[in-house]
């Protein structure tokens, strides 16, 4: 009974992110549609996006082999298990501890891979720009991503996220140096990895600047739906993650009561709809960066994290 | 007698029949048998040694010694098999075994069969010997029979002038290497000369002794393995030997110098200085990213390859040096888990560097051409090559749920522990090793999208590429039992773990915890609470949800496919050099680290409007290794050839007076140190 309750809550978990990914989306794109004084498209409008690709016919090039055909669902299938394993609403889920921090970054490095991988099947000169500068991006904001889960780590003392969350929302960590370091990295990292401004522009197309949008230019039908979903999931994982880890009050602990998982879905989304609004007012105050300026951009998460990481080498109270 | 007696002593005769192997070649002459007869009687050899050292590796009894009298007077040769050396013979064997199964195709390629066959046999036997030696001569002329052999097989198309000189300088850092590991010897052995490892083992050494040994060690050893800056004969070496040699180069040949590393360092020169750990580890951070950086700007794809060697030669060492750091403070549970994910990355690497190679060398029987900027499109002409390809590239680039992810995961839970470490010096560097190995980690990712995106995917960008043929069973079947090994040790490492508890035992005195009794099969490198891994169960749910997500959609929503032109914006462009090649998908980096690490000379010739010749693009990337440690060395060499040069023109009476004053300098010098 225990073990179905378990797994129960654990399904709430992977439908809850999956659900909501897309209304994440919305509310960033009307948040900054308002902000640049346009009336913007619905709220639920990904949605409907998303349903109008699935039903499309795929167009496949001539010559797509099939890592073409498969990646959308290995990219897919990818984010979400890592976004299920971060906790979200209530620590201790049945899987959590089938990955650690570490692993989640991993398996999102498996779907970049995949991703890029299929960028470069059809062989045409934009897919190449794009796979190319994603790992290059990449391949700066991954150390600076596991160089924040050190921080973590360090101060909680595991790498495993649930704990991570249990010992944060306990408070007894407090206001430390390091960790203002590591969330000021963190929000450098994630910008970069989800393709927002001044990195990458979600909006852009045709503009030899792209990133992401190069990669999926060949993509059309349920394959693109596939891959526009895991974005948006991508997005609520890294949410997730900076709720999670920087601000993870609310969140239920184990043994808890529905009244408290409630709470915590309800906590949950109220912290992701702040998110949400504050990452367009983010991306309207600053321009997109030249390419060959990003690694200044990711360089300074990458310090930042490893000022964090030395000092807590030095001295764990910081 | 102990338990391991039979299966040690077979493995000690599968080394005799190796070395009979030779025989058999030359007796075999130019005939047509020769190939199948070499390669099917060192798949035989090669098998039946490998479960020796498997049944030696997984029982866990006393050690097995054997002392015949060949070799020096009084010691005599020494063979002994520990739970250290049965690792490593698994490691030797397996990847004999695989490889000697991949050539009885692949070899028929080989276009100077009568040059390698000969060596092939006593190369295998060379490092075997190598893992079995119990005192310093025998492994000594074991290590430099394995160099020599080698090194005629790197030297099988000597009419190419890149390979006559790619031997010229393995030869020179080999020696190097042999001359540093004498040396160490003598230093351990002392005047008494105890030259049995078991004297060596019990003699007390000075700290000095100790601290030179283990230098010494780090230049031998370190030469063999690749570590930077001695990595340089590497990268020209194992891509000039056919294929299925580089892979035995790469994947096993380096782990042997690993294995003398290990030998000497935490089983022969007694407890080191903690400082020591802190140079390995700074070597090892350092080797790892510089080898991936250089990989990731080569086009040849052999080379790319032997460059990838070194970064995870770096990563082992940083494990080494963990273990170092935490060996010399006392924390032997640290230690134990450092050490199991640098054994664990030996395994893995020799694993999945084996199958990359041999993947290069179907490409390279099915195109000729190891230039990617020649290949592209091979998905379509050979899939299963592809296949098995891929899954090599995902391992090595650590990604979730194969094998090479675990061995790097534990190394960072390792580099996690080490706050607790006592110096200072050491709580600075191994961040900053972690930060490296990071970076790494996160580039070779980069590096194996190049390798794979440009040689398999995209428009063929040659002819040659354009009509390639899928390779053979025998060489497809190699790949896929490698690539099955990723898979099963990525799922299931706790028995892997487990099964190299032994050794942790043996040279750190304390073990990981036992991981098969762990629910669900994760592993769990320190306590329940801190980390844990599970990629059995990451695995299952990528499958259900990828396929679910599938079904439904084509239940669901919609199935139609359609087959149509390349898009490409509406611009799309016939010529396939308009794809992003192998300089170009890696010069986003090339620019990020350029004038930081990279000697890089690039030349544009842009023709003006008007005129009609096409326009070129040179590109010449140096590894700033030469110019850095070896070309002071050359220079040195040759200044000081030219000034002694005079000496070859003296009169007679200056020769005899030369010999006078050298003889009275002797004579003062021996007066003195009396």
């Amino acid at each position: 009974m225990a073990l179905i309750l378990d797994l129960f809550l654990q399904l709430i978990q992977m439908v809850l992110v999956v659900a909501i990914a897309p209304a994440v989306i919305g509310v960033t794109r009307k948040v900054k549609a308002r902000l640049l004084r346009r009336v913007g498209p619905p709220v639920l409008q990904p949605y409907r996006d998303l349903w109008k690709l699935m039903h499309k016919e795929a167009v496949l090039a001539d010559n797509a082999s099939w890592i073409y055909r498969t990646a959308p669902y290995l990219i897919f299938a990818a984010t979400w298990v890592a976004a299920a394993l971060v906790p979200s609403y209530a620590t201790g889920l049945l899987f959590s501890w089938s990955a650690d921090l570490i692993a989640i970054v991993a398996l999102l490095g498996t779907a970049r891979f995949a991703l890029a991988l299929a960028g470069m099947d059809v062989g045409t000169a934009f897919g190449g720009i794009g796979s190319s500068r994603e790992m290059m991006i990449a391949s700066l904001a991954e150390p600076a991503m596991l160089l924040i889960v050190f921080t973590v780590a360090l101060v909680a003392g595991t790498t495993q996220l649930s704990a991570v969350a249990t010992v944060f929302s306990a408070g007894t960590a407090g206001l430390r140096v390091s960790l203002g370091l590591g969330l000021f990295a963190f929000l450098l990292v994630a910008i970069a990895e989800n393709a927002r401004i001044p990195i990458d522009n979600p909006a852009t197309h045709l503009e030899l600047t792209m990133v992401h949008e190069a990669m999926v230019l060949e993509y059309s039908g349920r394959h693109l739906a596939m891959i526009e979903a895991a974005a948006a999931l991508k997005l609520v994982l890294y949410f997730s993650l900076i709720i999670c880890l920087f601000m993870p009050f609310g969140i239920a602990g184990p043994g808890a009561g529905l009244s408290d998982y409630l709470l915590g879905i309800v906590a949950y989304l109220a912290k992701l709809l702040v998110l949400a609004v504050l990452l367009p007012i983010s991306e309207t105050t600053v321009a997109k960066m030249r390419v060959f300026r990003y690694p200044l951009f990711v360089g300074s998460a990458f310090a930042a994290a490893a000022l964090a990481v030395f000092l807590l080498f030095v001295s764990k109270g910081f | 007698m102990t338990g391991i007696d039979l299966p040690a002593v077979t493995g000690l005769w599968c080394v005799a029949a190796f070395l009979g192997l030779a025989g058999l070649a030359v007796a075999a002459g130019p005939s047509k048998i020769a190939t199948p007869l070499i390669y099917g009687g060192a798949l035989v050899v090669a098998v039946v040694a490998l479960g020796a050292a498997l049944t030696c590796f997984l029982s866990s009894g006393p050690p097995w010694t054997l002392v015949l009298p060949i070799g020096l007077p009084g010691i005599g040769a020494r063979f002994r098999i520990d739970a250290l050396s049965a690792f490593f013979l698994v490691v030797v064997n397996l990847g004999a075994a695989v490889t000697s199964l991949y050539a009885l195709g692949y070899g028929r390629h080989e276009e100077t069969p009568a040059r390698v066959l000969p060596f092939y046999g006593p190369f295998l036997a060379g490092m075997n010997l190598v893992v079995f030696a119990d005192d310093a001569f025998t492994f000594l002329l074991a290590w430099e029979f394995m160099s020599l052999t080698s090194w005629a097989i790197v030297l099988a198309r000597h009419r190419d002038p890149a390979s006559g000189r790619a031997a010229f300088i393995y030869l020179v850092m080999a020696s190097f290497g042999t001359l540093c590991l004498l040396l160490g010897f003598g230093l351990l052995a002392g005047p008494a000369g105890g030259y049995a490892f078991e004297t060596i083992r019990l003699a007390s050494h000075t700290p000095f002794t100790t601290t030179l040994a283990v230098v010494l060690a780090l230049l031998g050893a370190g030469s063999k393995a690749g570590l930077v800056p001695l990595h340089v004969w590497l990268p020209l070496a194992h891509p000039a030997a056919p294929s299925h040699v580089s892979a035995l180069l790469s994947g096993v040949m380096t782990k042997v110098g690993v294995y003398g590393f290990i030998r000497i360092v935490l089983d022969l020169a007694g407890p080191p200085n903690p400082w020591l750990g802190l140079v390995v580890l700074t070597l090892g951070g350092i080797t790892a990213t510089i080898g991936v950086l250089y990989a990731l700007m080569q086009h040849d794809l052999k080379r790319l390859l032997a460059y990838h060697t070194v970064e995870n030669i770096g990563i082992i060492f940083i494990g080494l040096g963990l273990t170092l750091a935490f060996r010399a403070n006392g924390m032997n549970v640290a230690a134990a888990l450092a050490l199991t994910a640098a054994l664990f990355h030996v395994f893995n690497h020799s694993i999945f560097k084996s199958l990359l190679f041999f993947g290069a060398g179907a490409v390279l029987a099915a195109t000729g051409e190891r230039d990617m900027e020649q290949l592209g499109g091979l998905i379509h002409r050979m899939p299963q090559t592809a296949v098995a390809f891929l899954i090599g590239c995902a391992a090595i680039s650590a990604l979730p749920p194969l094998n090479g992810f675990v061995s790097e995961w534990l190394t960072f839970q390792a580099i996690l522990v080490s706050p607790d470490l006592p110096q200072w010096g050491l709580k600075l560097t191994v961040p900053a090793a972690g930060a490296l190995l990071a970076l790494s980690a996160a580039l070779a990712a980069a590096c194996f999208v190049k390798a794979f995106g440009v040689t398999f995917l995209g428009r063929p960008r040659s002819s040659a590429a354009k009509v390639a043929n899928e390779v053979d069973t025998f060489s497809l079947t190699a790949m896929y039992l490698l690539a099955a090994i990723c898979f099963l040790a990525g799922v299931l490492p706790g028995f892997v773990i487990d099964a190299l508890s032994p050794v942790m035992a043996m040279l750190v005195g304390d073990t990981m915890p036992q991981q098969v009794a762990v629910p669900w099969l994760s592993i769990v490198p320190i306590a329940e609470s801190r980390s844990s891994y599970n990629g059995l169960v990451i695995l299952t749910f990528l499958i259900a949800s990828g396929t679910m997500t599938a079904m439904v959609i084509h239940r669901f929503a919609t199935r139609a496919t359609r087959r149509s032109a390349i898009w490409d914006c509406g611009f799309p462009l016939d010529a396939p050099q308009t794809q992003y090649g192998s300089a170009s998908f890696s010069m986003p980096i090339r620019r990020v680290f350029g004038t930081a690490v990279f000697s890089v000379h690039e030349r544009i010739d842009m023709p003006r409007p008007g005129e009609l010749r096409a326009g070129s693009f040179h590109l010449r990337v140096i590894d700033p290794a030469w110019r850095l440690a070896y070309g002071p060395i050359a220079r040195a060499v040759t200044a000081a050839s030219l000034s002694l040069n005079r000496l070859q023109f003296l009169t007679i009476r200056r020769y005899l007076t030369l010999v006078f004053c050298t003889l009275i300098a002797l004579l003062v010098m021996v007066a003195a140190w009396r």
